[in-house]
């Protein structure tokens, strides 16, 4: 038996990326979280959806840890990143962090210039020998945000000074830069305009041939057009998981399909 | 029937159709509250405005004169016999004739001026002659002397001070009036000195003195400077940024970004911010007791000055920066850990930046507190009379020295109207260092928030 499961495990495996088991978060008191048990493929979009304050970003930022800066944050269960816990007392949240990247609700670039923002990662983690190493990471970061071309002329001026669609693929150029395996937006497009919506979601498309994706989102219209499966939280809970067309199309819970046809949240 | 009162025609008083052109009654009110709000405002600018004007005007017309000096410029036959008895040049014997010698050149010397003008003034007694000059002058020959011995014998032109009622006379403190009054000087001596005035003997310069003297005599306020002052609060403030800054900016830091929040840290905050609000004395006591009678540390010494000023100083150095660092947007903390920054990282190469006008504001303004500072420094001992100059860096920080503004309080303390004169002036000087201070502390503001 054992020797028979064992290849087919590896296989499966394989495609997952991240695999949550029985996740709880308490905020203090507030169990903000329940029993969350979820597989993220890789090279794939998932989107997080379900009405505010439903626990989709709280589960996003378990990933990479950034939960661990809120004190009085507690996490249970276990996270597996190919098959190791993020949680566990090895690893160190830094370069868990490195591999799982990560894009904020407002853009978020650092007062510096565009290039030193691109820079940042890869120079704190090594990643670039030198000027002309780097040069190339920026650059492939920047085209891999679909911003090359508009910036290229103006690196060395500030990132803040970009319009707040250009902030935004910037911080998503930021985050492409350290190569991570997993990406992370959280609600990346709710303070960007339609056509700056557009065109990250265009991004997140080419994003998925080199990563994981996982996007919160509260338009269940982005949540459509961009992701191949869907999460619908609830209430801390995760209520159901699926292929984005089954959960637009034929919801097997009716809360899911309350969200979705907009009686609930 | 009975809904009527609740439907909204009913509820809602009848208005007429008012003209836009005219203010209803509520308006006028709201416009006249808002007029008295800003003629209060402009009120309170005006009061301050004008207490600043008048701060700055006693103290400018009150100090300014001891930025000049008049010097009575005579030629000092400068006797071998009195002032090198021995008639070897030795240097060492030279340096035991006393003042007391050089008095009597100097005396010879003006009377001999006074008799080459031929003024003649009735009343003037010998005395009144002898006095024009500054009791002063004779140590300042003598360490002209002192430094090159080869003058003995020799006919030498000298600027010498004038005496203190002399250089109010000039400075328009000292009148006829006064002068028949007081028993330093007479109106014949102050004839005899616009006599001399009007010859071009008696001259009036910048004082340059006055910024690199020590502190002289009651008898001889002509004298005195603020330079040992200026150097003692100088090294200070030297101590105080060595120590202070670095201290303060590590452990709001920490206290900010890396402590956790809990009961001790709690306890902490409370303490730094009470630490701020204890009288500056109570640090003076502290100091007296911990630095000099328990480290034993010199008294009078700008070490323990600086010390004291330190403890002073930290809290008001911590409370601004934990400020500057609370008013980073948290959302550059995230995006530095998002890109897998450490907790350090983030610290040093986002928040720190970018907290650093307001850290830079706090830190020149609580320098400038501390420059201020009095209360303290009596209590260890940096009232003392310093004399001679203290000694370069290092050992500069362990000698006994003054302060600005334990100076001024030390002169207010003098009888001598000139000191009056001379604590206004010092004022000016810590003001001056005040504002320049200030004008960093804005600037350096203007210069890194450009960027944010």
């Amino acid at each position: 038996m054992y020797d028979i499961n064992r290849p087919e495990s590896a296989v499966t495996q394989k495609d997952i990326k991240i695999q949550a088991r029985k996740v709880q978060v308490y905020y203090g008191d507030k169990h903000a979280l329940k029993d969350v048990d979820v597989d993220i493929l890789d090279k794939t979009v998932t989107a997080f959806i379900g009405p505010s304050g439903c626990g989709k970003s709280t589960f996003l930022r378990c990933i990479n840890r950034m939960n661990d800066t809120i004190p009085i944050a507690r996490v249970e269960g276990e996270i597996l990143l190919d098959g190791e816990d993020v949680y566990d007392r090895r690893v160190d949240p830094v370069q868990l962090r490195a591999k799982v990247g990560m894009v904020f609700q407002k853009p978020n670039p650092f007062p510096k210039s565009i290039y030193d923002n691109v820079a940042y990662g890869p120079r704190i983690h090594g990643l670039a020998r030198n000027r002309a190493e780097l040069d190339a990471i920026v650059e492939r970061a920047l085209r891999g945000a679909a911003l090359w071309n508009e910036v290229k002329d103006r690196l060395q001026e500030p990132g803040t000074g970009l319009s707040g669609g250009q902030q935004q693929r910037l911080c998503i150029a930021r985050a492409v830069a350290t190569s991570p395996e997993v990406l992370l937006m959280d609600e990346p497009c709710s303070a960007l305009d339609p056509i700056a919506t557009a065109q990250v979601e265009e991004l997140i498309e080419e994003l998925r041939s080199q990563f994981s994706v996982v996007i919160v989102t509260h338009s269940m219209q982005q949540a459509a057009r961009v992701s191949q499966k869907t999460a619908f939280f609830h209430l801390g809970n995760l209520v159901e998981y699926g292929d984005t067309d089954d959960i637009f199309t034929k919801p097997k819970d009716s809360r899911t399909e309350a969200y979705i046809s907009g009686r609930i949240g | 029937m009975t809904d009527m009162p609740l439907s909204p025609a009913a509820s809602v008083p009848d208005r007429k159709p008012a003209s836009l052109l005219e203010q209803d009654a509520r308006t006028k009110a709201r416009n006249a509250a808002e007029k008295r709000f800003r003629l209060y405002g402009v009120a309170a600018i005006a009061i301050s405005m004008i207490a600043l004007v008048v701060l700055l005007a006693t103290i400018l017309t009150g100090g300014a004169g001891a930025f000049r000096q008049t010097y009575l410029n005579i030629p000092v036959a400068l006797d071998a016999a009195v002032l090198d008895p021995k008639g070897n040049r030795d240097p060492a014997e030279i340096a035991k004739v006393l003042t007391l010698s050089y008095g009597k050149v100097l005396d010879a010397a003006v009377e001999a001026t006074v008799a080459r003008h031929g003024i003649q003034i009735e009343g003037l007694s010998e005395k009144d002659i002898d006095n024009l000059i500054s009791k002063e002058a004779s140590a300042q020959v003598r360490n002209r002397v002192l430094a090159n011995p080869d003058l003995i014998g020799q006919t030498v032109e000298f600027d010498v001070l004038t005496g203190g009622r002399i250089d109010g006379f000039f400075k328009g403190r000292v009148t006829m009036d006064s002068a028949a009054r007081d028993s330093n000087t007479s109106p014949q001596q102050l004839q005899l000195a616009q006599e001399l005035a009007d010859r071009g003997e008696i001259v009036t310069r910048f004082n340059w003195n006055f910024l690199t003297n020590a502190d002289a005599s009651d008898q001889r306020p002509e004298a005195a400077g603020v330079g040992v002052a200026i150097l003692g609060s100088f090294y200070m403030m030297l101590v105080v940024l060595v120590l202070a800054v670095p201290i303060g900016v590590a452990a709001s830091i920490y206290l900010e970004e890396f402590a956790p929040k809990n009961r001790i840290t709690d306890i902490i905050e409370v303490n730094i911010s009470n630490l701020a609000a204890v009288p500056s004395i109570v640090f003076g006591i502290l100091g007296l007791a911990a630095f000099i009678n328990f480290a034993g540390l010199p008294q009078s010494a700008p070490i323990v000055g600086g010390l004291v000023l330190t403890l002073m100083t930290l809290p008001r150095i911590i409370i601004p920066t934990r400020a500057a660092l609370k008013a980073v947007p948290p959302s550059i903390r995230d995006a530095a850990l998002g890109v897998g920054a450490s907790k350090m990282q983030s610290v040093f190469h986002h928040v720190l930046p970018l907290a650093t006008p307001g850290i830079l504001t706090g830190m020149i303004l609580g320098l400038a507190q501390a420059l201020g500072e009095t209360a303290p420094l009596l209590l260890i001992g940096m009232v003392a009379f310093i004399r001679d100059y203290p000694a370069g860096l290092p050992s500069g920080l362990f000698d006994p020295a003054s302060a600005l503004p334990v100076q001024v309080y030390n002169w207010t303390q003098r009888s001598d109207p000139a000191f009056i004169e001379r604590a206004s002036g010092a004022i000016i000087v810590l003001l001056i260092f005040l504002l320049c201070m200030n004008v960093l502390a804005i600037w350096l503001r203007r210069k890194f928030e450009r960027r944010w």
